[in-house]
């Protein structure tokens, strides 16, 4: 058995923070990657309806994975950033664009066309620049001592571009199926073509950037190929296409719900995937959570927390979610 | 690595751009967050329809002012790593949790009630819309709380232990750490500062729809309950700032000798100086205007005490006297003039003459931005002051930089210049243009602003049947 070991916890608090993030922002974010595509008035205004009451809450778990970050991991946090530096300021920039888009278009009729341009380029931006953070990590970071020892722009790789599309593809994925639930008529019949076709390109791209991967480090190889990892680490390829056989299947059937909840699995395999090429190291090659990890004492500090909020947080999150459930946009609805 | 100087004053430069530019929005959606409670409390007890256009009325500016105050915090919280590293590595043993509990109670809470409180309404039902309002203006404090322990404990560490990787590690005890000297002073003045600021907008706007001919019942409801509030809150935050002074003389002595223009020692008490321009080289404080004695009264109580002057502190520990000197008596002179507002509408009210003096309306229109000015004065003090030190005493400012040069540095900061003006500038004027029109009877609701006469659109468009009594 192994001991309870906190660093481990943390790890995976963290993986679980990210995650929440990437699926809930990650609808959001899809939805303004998709705004050209859905038709001006009635539909971008109920595609926004779709997400204006919970969208704050959705970008707070960035908060909770980069906050929970630089508390668990500082030394991750210092190398991480500062190596990815103008990704992260262009991913904030982004935000601010899609987060006051929300506000504004409505405040500003005669530049609501400006404002809805402005939450689909900040989408655009910020999941463009979050999947090039991935693989500018997954890539690897040149450290020195306890810093970042490279240039400004060495995350700027074709893998990384890739990473980029991918998660660009994958958000619109969980966009169009959001969207695909919680609007009807010819909207909805629209955003299930968009569905099919971010699907396509998700699958194909999250392909590429496996097959890149086994490429990119030998010890990734190892992890993937070797025996007997390769009995264990074949499942997610596996699991991934019976999983994306459903999504086109329930497309096509036109099922509601369950296209968003097979682009979650879909999500939770690449986290997996990812899980498994990095683990333990949170750059890999260099720092493990081990070497990242904050103090004992400050770990036990936010567990306690973690421990005591989380029920609270996920209770009243769930609580926001059913009181705006249903169809956007029919009779009665806000 | 050395840090490139220029790439340093880049990085100082952006943190005080995007801090000085986040935090005019907190404070104001800490004050109107408890404006709106009150409101909607007063709303379900005296079941006055008033109170609810009121609170209609300053919704919609709560919900712009929110959204840039939510996008310019997360900026901050990832530049602690994009651009000061080698601190987020160091301090991040103590400083992380702080700020992890901050998310944790805080930021998801106003997150999470938030969507309930703009648009839901009609959902819910008027209680748990309420509980709703009460847990939003609950997040904002708790958020206060953790962010201020935070930087407190920057500038009056304690309850640490040093690592051998030259990390500041907890001791045993949270507490220490989170109660730390200057903690309970900048908790409250600050606070204190949010609702005044809020305010003395809400004064500002009603004063200037008044001076329009506008005297509703609604406008007349704001001003009084505005000046109420300057009226009891102005002196108190005197009385705080003098307490917090008095603590920061125990703990930062430099930055109050540098505040108040000390560069002598006063071996039998000092003057306040009310005027004079700080010379840094020379170590002297040029055409000086002092009333004698004062600073020690004010400082020590006494006006023969001895005061050291900055000529006791090494050169290379001083922080630059000549910014807070000024940015200290801006706040101050901003707080006497809060003060006066508050004992004139005091008067106003007696004689019976508070919705017809102009003169009046004319000085709470004036004041409205006032106290964010005072904010911004107040921050530049506490934060200029600590200079050279990032962690007082312990880490020096041009040691805690990320590994950058200054190009990358000078990029990002004038992509930050120039989209904040643009943004925030617009939200800021969409802000101002909500405010022109007097809140009306039968407030429209939050939904159904730039609706025109169809009401389809609004932030929440669909909505068509609308019944009574709905927010
Ligand atoms: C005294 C209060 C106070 C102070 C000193 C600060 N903030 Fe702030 N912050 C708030 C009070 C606040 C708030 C009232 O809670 C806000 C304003 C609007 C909002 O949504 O919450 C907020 C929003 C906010 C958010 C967005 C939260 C969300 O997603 O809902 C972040 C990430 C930060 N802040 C981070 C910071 C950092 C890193 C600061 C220090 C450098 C900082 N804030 C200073
Ligand atoms: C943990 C929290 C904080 C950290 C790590 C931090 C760090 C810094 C840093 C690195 C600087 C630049 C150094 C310099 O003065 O040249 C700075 C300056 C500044 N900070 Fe803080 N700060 C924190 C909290 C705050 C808060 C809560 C505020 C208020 C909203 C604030 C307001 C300012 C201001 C106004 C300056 C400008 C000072 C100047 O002109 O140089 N800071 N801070
Ligand atoms: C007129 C009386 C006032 C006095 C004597 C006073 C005193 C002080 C002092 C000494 C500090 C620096 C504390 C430190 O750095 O350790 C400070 C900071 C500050 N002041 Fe004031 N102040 C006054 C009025 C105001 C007013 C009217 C406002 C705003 C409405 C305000 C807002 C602030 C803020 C936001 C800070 C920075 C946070 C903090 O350190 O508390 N102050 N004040």
């Amino acid at each position: 058995m192994i001991d309870f070991d906190l660093t481990t916890v943390w790890a995976f608090i963290i993986a679980f923070a990210v995650f929440a993030y990437v699926v809930m922002d990650g609808f959001d974010l899809g939805i303004g990657i998709l705004f050209p595509a859905i038709t001006v008035g009635h539909g971008r205004n109920r595609a926004m309806n779709a997400i204006a009451p919970v969208w704050d809450g959705n970008e707070t778990w960035l908060v909770m994975g980069g906050g929970g970050l630089l508390a668990a991991f500082p030394l991750a946090y210092a190398v991480i950033l500062p190596a990815t530096y103008p990704l992260i300021i262009a991913m904030l920039l982004g935000l601010v664009f899609r987060g006051v888009a929300f506000e504004f278009r409505w405040r500003d009729e005669r530049h609501r066309a400006f404002w809805d341009f402005a939450f689909f380029g900040g989408s655009l931006v910020a999941a463009l620049c979050q999947g090039m953070v991935l693989g500018a990590i997954l890539q690897g970071i040149e450290v020195t001592g306890r810093s970042y020892s490279g240039s400004w722009w060495n995350w700027l790789t074709p893998y990384t571009l890739l990473t980029g599309l991918g998660v660009v593809a994958g958000y619109a994925l969980l966009g169009a199926c959001w969207l695909v639930w919680k609007l009807e008529g010819d909207v909805q019949e629209k955003v299930r073509r968009l569905a099919v076709r971010a699907a396509i390109a998700t699958l194909a791209l999250m392909a590429a950037v496996s097959l890149y991967n086994l490429s990119l480090l030998p010890e990734y190889r190892e992890r993937w190929l070797g025996t007997p990892e390769i009995y264990f680490a074949s499942q997610v390829p596996l699991l991934t296409v019976i999983i994306a056989g459903f999504l086109f299947y329930g497309l096509a059937k036109k099922w509601e719900l369950a296209p968003f909840l097979l682009a979650l699995a879909l999500f939770a395999l690449g986290m997996a995937g990812v899980g498994v090429t990095m683990w333990p190291y949170v750059v890999p090659g260099e720092l493990t959570i081990w070497d990242a990890a904050t103090s004992a004492r400050s770990q036990w500090f936010m567990f306690m927390g973690f421990l005591i909020t989380i029920p609270l947080i996920l209770g009243y999150t769930a609580w926001s979610y059913w009181v705006f459930r249903g169809k956007v946009g029919g009779e009665g609805y806000h | 690595m050395l840090t490139d100087p220029t790439a340093l004053l880049l990085a100082r430069w952006q943190f005080a751009f995007t801090v000085s530019f986040h935090f005019l929005f907190p404070p104001f959606t800490i004050g109107l967050s408890a404006y709106l409670a009150v409101l909607e409390g007063l709303w379900l007890k005296t079941g006055k329809a008033l109170y609810l256009d009121l609170f209609r009325y300053w919704l919609k500016i709560f919900a712009i002012n929110f959204a840039m105050g939510v996008v310019s915090g997360i900026v901050l919280s990832y530049q602690f790593g994009t651009n000061w590293a080698v601190f987020s590595d160091k301090a991040g043993p103590v400083v992380g949790p702080l700020m992890a509990y901050e998310v944790l109670t805080a930021f998801f809470l106003e997150a999470g009630f938030l969507g309930v409180m703009l648009f839901g309404m009609e959902k819910v039902g008027r209680g748990l819309h309420f509980a709703a309002t009460v847990c939003v203006a609950a997040g904002t404090l708790l958020s206060s709380f953790w962010i201020l322990a935070a930087n407190s404990w920057m500038q009056t560490p304690q309850g640490f232990e040093m690592g051998a990787n030259g990390q500041f590690l907890p001791g045993p005890s949270w507490w220490t750490i989170i109660f730390n000297p200057s903690f309970p002073y900048r908790l409250v003045h600050t606070v204190t500062a949010s609702f005044l600021a809020t305010a003395l907008v809400v004064g500002g706007v009603a004063g200037w729809h008044l001076l329009r001919g506008n005297g509703t019942p609604q406008v007349k409801k704001m001003f009084s309950m505005a000046m109420w509030m300057a009226a009891l809150v102005a002196p108190i935050q005197i009385a705080i700032g003098d307490q917090h002074g008095l603590n920061t003389l125990e703990h930062q002595p430099a930055k109050v000798l540098a505040l108040e223009g000390d560069y002598d020692s006063h071996p039998d008490g000092a003057p306040l100086y009310l005027f004079g321009i700080p010379n840094d080289r020379t170590q002297h404080l040029d055409y000086a205007v002092g009333i004698p004695k004062l600073g020690s009264l004010i400082l020590k109580h006494d006006p023969n005490a001895p005061l050291a002057g900055l000529d006791t502190i090494p050169d290379d520990q001083q922080p630059p006297a000549a910014i807070v000197f000024w940015s200290f008596r801006l706040m101050v002179g901003l707080g006497l003039l809060m003060f006066a507002l508050g004992l004139l509408s005091l008067w106003a009210r007696w004689r019976g003459t508070l919705y017809r003096s102009r003169f009046l309306h004319r000085f709470a229109v004036l004041m409205s931005p006032m106290g964010f000015v005072a904010i911004i004065a107040g921050w530049v003090t506490t934060e200029v002051g600590r200079q050279p030190y990032l962690v007082y005493g312990l880490l020096r400012t041009r040691e805690s930089m990320s590994p950058l040069g200054a190009p990358a540095v000078a990029t990002s900061l004038l992509a930050f210049v120039v989209v904040y003006f643009a943004v925030f500038g617009v939200g800021i004027w969409y802000i101002l243009r909500l405010m022109h029109r007097p809140p009306q009877e039968q407030e429209p609701r939050l939904k159904d602003v730039d609706a025109g006469p169809i009401r389809t659109a609004g932030i929440t468009p669909a909505a068509q049947g609308t019944a009574e009594g709905e927010l």
